[in-house]
């Protein structure tokens, strides 16, 4: 698959990955190259063996999985049949690794400076002692991070997420490898963050001409930086070619459909979710293992996996009708979405009733003062975006109206005209039942000892007086809203992909018949693809049940896809308030422009 | 001030309180036994009720409560344990002075040989993780844990002192008056019993934690970075996985040093433990009282002693000091 250069830095060649035992697959038949100074992404969703396939270039398996075969070489220096001593000297040396989450990877009782410098020490670069400190200051520099004595004395709980990950940057370019793996380095930072850490990678890898394999799920991230895109479903790869080519003109169903979710702040129509998710190792059927998902399969795709095809030899594809699709063959099936576009032109309070309203709220977070004297307006049949960065004060405002803010709270929230109780515990039953809250995380948000049946009644049990068959006909009903199966309600959350166990958590506050829902970044823990299935989902149950929405999220660029209002957020403070298409087409604020700019976005030539 | 000698001193003064509560528990708890010390002390003669009057007014066992309770207090505090109930009424600092060395001694030494050991094997098995090594400390601990210490230290007596081998005497009866360094001998057994008593709960805590920190994505990172696994375990791995361990080794060794009543018997040792079975055996009040408090006393510091240096060696904690 490549060109006529020949300045091959890592070559993939038949990679195949498996549980140990099982033997199952994870990965199988990946091949690619990477050349010299080039960036390759490599995107796909949960459980597509991506970040096995990345950590499989420093011969690292986790626990459970090992290499079946295949080949995999750096700069002439054959990985895979490394010895020990030989492989230490190659990690960290010839191939580094940057890891998603910096905070977890740092050694929490290790100075950072300490942790720096061990990578030098090991690894005996220079000549002497004085080389590798004037080196561990150049790297510092490098990243832009401050190198004063003091700095690398702290810990890294004492650095803020972006310092975290530039450090594990920094730590990855310490002895000037020849190819670099960043495995998803930017999913845990803010958007504003996230831009930095971007220009910090396009900075160092053009400068220094290191090659960089760039591990996503998102296409948005990748868009600017990377030179070659690779697509990976189910362990193998269904696409490679160059990035523009990509964006304006996929091949496959797969790639086509991954663009479609992308939430793009100058996108004219809604993101479009992937139904279903990607199966998981052991679940993969025979033949394309995407043609359960795709709108255009046909009866081949279920028996006999497509071979690579493609228009030239950088593009290649894994697709029966890849040149169909490539003429403009519809990849998705049904009506377009369009946004939900009951928003009006002026704010609320004169059209419609105000449901909660926040007055002149200061609230506490122990002794500190965390939310400035802040007011807004949730209005009935009305969704409202409350947008920040972490540290903004969106969840804070979010928990105080859900009444589960454990600190002192002044100024007044009104539910429907009367005010309510600090805390839940206050509030009546009704009350209590009106204001329903998803939480960020499914993972941790559903108690992983209850069946979905158990965590369902819960709610009907507390707030409504109906019999077995009643209760279990609601569940039924609920379930059927969020377009889950009912067999599900005798399964366990970890039996569930996250998409699944979001739409269980969105049930459950359905269950209570709210008539305010608050999603606290429901879907910030989910894949692009399934985000927009959930996106559209909630604008499906709000034009439903008329619910009035709250929806808290540090992504900009899902704020028109769901909201008609939108409130930006900064430190405490509200700083700007509005109609969403004002707000994103003539934003006042300058910290709304500032959190427009950094937020990712696709070519505007991008096809789908 | 420093804040960690803030921190030093509140502990401290919140370990006084304990003991002060554990004080008057120990205080009611034996004024509730049946019969008094007047009782105890003359035995058959009690029905003597001329003389069992007397007595009480002697020992000031008709005053009332309170003033019985602040009186004993007040004593502890100068320093003053009282006098003995039993024989000739010896001072019971004296009386329980030596058998309070033994027992640190003991203590001690069976400290510096466990804690050592459980760290190596639960670091070790930790990373040959379900290795034949790894199989075979876990059964030794499981087997040695579900043994009393006593059916350990009649093994021992067996195979070291009687019937295997003679290499070491079956009676650990330490002689405080005589020096130490000729007596070390006596007490390898009861040493030993006691580690392996301690040995499973600390390796095998200590391997749960290591497990658990070596599937940390620092520990990974390490890793990838190049680092050689002797340096991941003892550098990376190590420092973290302690953590959670210094609370379990000082709970044990506090219990150890609260007396292993059965061991310190088998061995005929002159420990706290028997000590204080006797005492209670005897009625004599004053050492019972002398000796739960101490014993209480070592909780409490051992537990202290332990959040410190969780404090000093997690840089989290330390750091968020205020």
């Amino acid at each position: 698959m490549s060109g006529a250069r020949t300045d091959i830095v890592l070559t993939v060649e038949d990679l195949r990955v498996v549980l140990d035992p099982s033997g199952i697959e994870i990965d199988d038949g990946v091949s690619f190259i990477i050349h010299e100074g080039e960036v390759l992404g490599l995107v796909g969703e949960s459980a597509s063996g991506k970040t096995t396939a990345a950590t499989s270039l420093l011969a690292y398996q986790r626990r459970g999985a090992k290499v079946a075969g295949g080949r995999i070489d750096i700069a002439g220096t054959d990985v895979l049949s490394l010895s020990r001593p030989e492989l230490r000297k190659v990690r960290g040396g010839l191939i580094s690794y940057v890891p998603q989450d910096a905070s977890a990877s740092l050694n929490p009782a290790l100075r950072i400076g300490d942790q720096l410098l061990e990578i030098l020490n090991e690894h005996s670069f220079g000549s002497s002692q004085a080389e590798r400190q004037a080196r561990l200051l150049e790297m510092m520099d490098e990243v832009l991070l401050p190198n004063d004595r003091a700095f690398l004395r702290r810990y890294p709980h004492q650095l803020s997420g972006g310092q975290q990950q530039r450090v594990v940057i920094a730590m990855a370019m310490a002895n000037r490898p020849r190819i670099i793996v960043l495995d998803e380095p930017t999913t845990a930072l803010d958007v504003t963050t996230q831009a930095h850490v971007l220009e910090t990678v396009r900075h160092l890898t053009s400068s220094y001409g290191v090659s960089a394999l760039y591990v996503t799920h998102d296409l948005a991230v990748v868009s600017c930086l990377v030179d070659r895109i690779a697509i990976m479903y189910a362990g193998r790869l269904v696409e490679i070619g160059p990035r523009a080519d990509l964006f304006t003109g996929a091949y496959h169903p797969y790639t086509r459909r991954l663009l479609a979710a992308i939430p793009d702040i100058h996108a004219t129509r809604p993101p479009r979710g992937i139904p279903g998710s990607a199966p998981r190792p052991g679940n993969r059927v025979a033949g394309c293992a995407f043609a359960p998902r795709c709108d255009c399969r046909i009866d081949k795709c279920a028996t006999e996996l497509p071979p690579y095809a493609g228009p030239d030899a950088d593009h290649q594809v894994c697709c029966w009708r890849w040149e169909e699709v490539g003429q403009g063959l519809s990849v998705i099936a049904g009506e377009e979405l369009v946004f939900p576009t009951t928003r009006v032109e002026e704010p609320c309070r004169s059209v419609n009733n105000v449901v909660v309203d926040v007055r002149n709220v200061t609230a506490f977070y122990q002794r500190k003062e965390v939310l400035h004297d802040v007011s807004t307006t949730l209005c009935e049949h009305r969704c409202l975006a409350l947008v920040g960065e972490s540290g903004s004060g969106k969840t804070t405002l979010a928990r105080c109206i859900a009444g589960l803010h454990q600190f002192k709270i002044e100024g007044a929230i009104e539910f429907n005209g009367k005010p309510l109780a600090r805390e839940t515990r206050g509030r009546t039953s009704a009350e209590r039942q009106a204001i329903q809250y998803i939480f960020q995380s499914p993972y941790s948000s559903l108690n992983p000892r209850k069946t979905i049946r158990q965590l369902l009644a819960q709610p009907i049990d507390i707030f409504f007086d109906l019999d077995r068959d009643g209760t279990e006909e609601r569940m039924v009903q609920v379930l059927e809203q969020v377009a889950l199966e009912s067999s599900l309600l005798n399964r366990y959350p970890e039996q569930l992909s996250g998409g699944e166990r979001q739409r269980v958590a969105i049930a459950r506050a359905l269950v209570a018949e709210p008539s305010v829902l608050i999603c606290d970044e429901v879907t910030s823990w989910l894949d692009v693809s399934v985000q927009a299935a959930i996106i559209e989902l909630l604008v499906h149950l709000q034009g439903e049940t008329g619910v009035s929405m709250l929806f808290v999220t540090h992504n900009l660029a899902l704020v028109r896809s769901i909201a008609q209002e939108v409130a930006v957020m900064q430190d405490g403070r509200i700083v700007e308030h509005g109609v969403v298409d004002a707000v994103l087409d003539d934003p006042q604020a300058e910290y709304t422009r500032l959190l427009l700019g950094d937020t990712p976005t696709i070519p505007a030539d991008c096809r789908i | 001030m420093p804040p960690l000698l803030k921190i030093l001193i509140m502990r401290l003064g919140l370990g006084v309180l304990t003991l002060l509560l554990v004080s008057l528990v120990v205080f009611a708890a034996t004024q509730a036994l049946p019969g008094d010390a007047a009782k105890a002390i003359l035995g058959k003669d009690s029905a003597d009720t001329e003389r069992y009057e007397a007595l009480r007014k002697q020992l000031r066992l008709d005053r009332p409560l309170v003033e019985q309770y602040t009186n004993w207090l007040g004593g502890v505090v100068r320093g003053d344990l009282g006098r003995s109930l039993v024989g000739a009424g010896a001072n019971v600092t004296d009386l329980i002075g030596a058998r309070v060395v033994n027992s640190a001694i003991l203590v001690l030494l069976a400290a510096l040989v466990s804690i050592p050991i459980s760290i190596l094997l639960g670091a070790l098995s930790a990373i040959w993780r379900d290795s034949k090594f790894d199989n075979a400390v876990n059964m030794t601990n499981l087997s040695l844990a579900s043994l009393p210490e006593f059916v350990i230290g009649i093994l021992l007596v067996l195979v070291f002192a009687t019937a295997v081998f003679k290499w070491l005497p079956s009676v650990s009866n330490v002689n405080s008056l005589l020096p130490l360094a000729g007596q070390m001998k006596l007490f390898v057994l009861p040493v030993i019993t006691l580690a392996l008593a301690v040995i499973p709960y600390v390796s095998r805590m200590l391997r749960a934690s290591t497990v658990e920190v070596l599937e940390s994505e620092y520990v990974m990172m390490a890793r990838l970075k190049g680092v050689s696994e002797p340096r991941v375990l003892w550098h990376h791995a190590l420092p973290n996985a302690i953590v959670p361990t210094i609370q379990v080794i000082a709970i044990n060794i506090a219990w150890l040093a609260g007396g292993i009543v059965t061991v310190e018997y088998l061995f005929t040792f002159p420990g706290v433990g028997a000590g204080l079975v006797d005492a209670v055996a005897n009625r004599d009040m004053p050492v019972v009282q002398a000796l739960v408090l101490l014993m209480a006393a070592i909780y409490v510091l051992l537990n202290l002693m332990a959040d410190i240096f969780t404090i000093l060696i997690s840089p989290r904690l330390r750091t968020g000091l205020r």
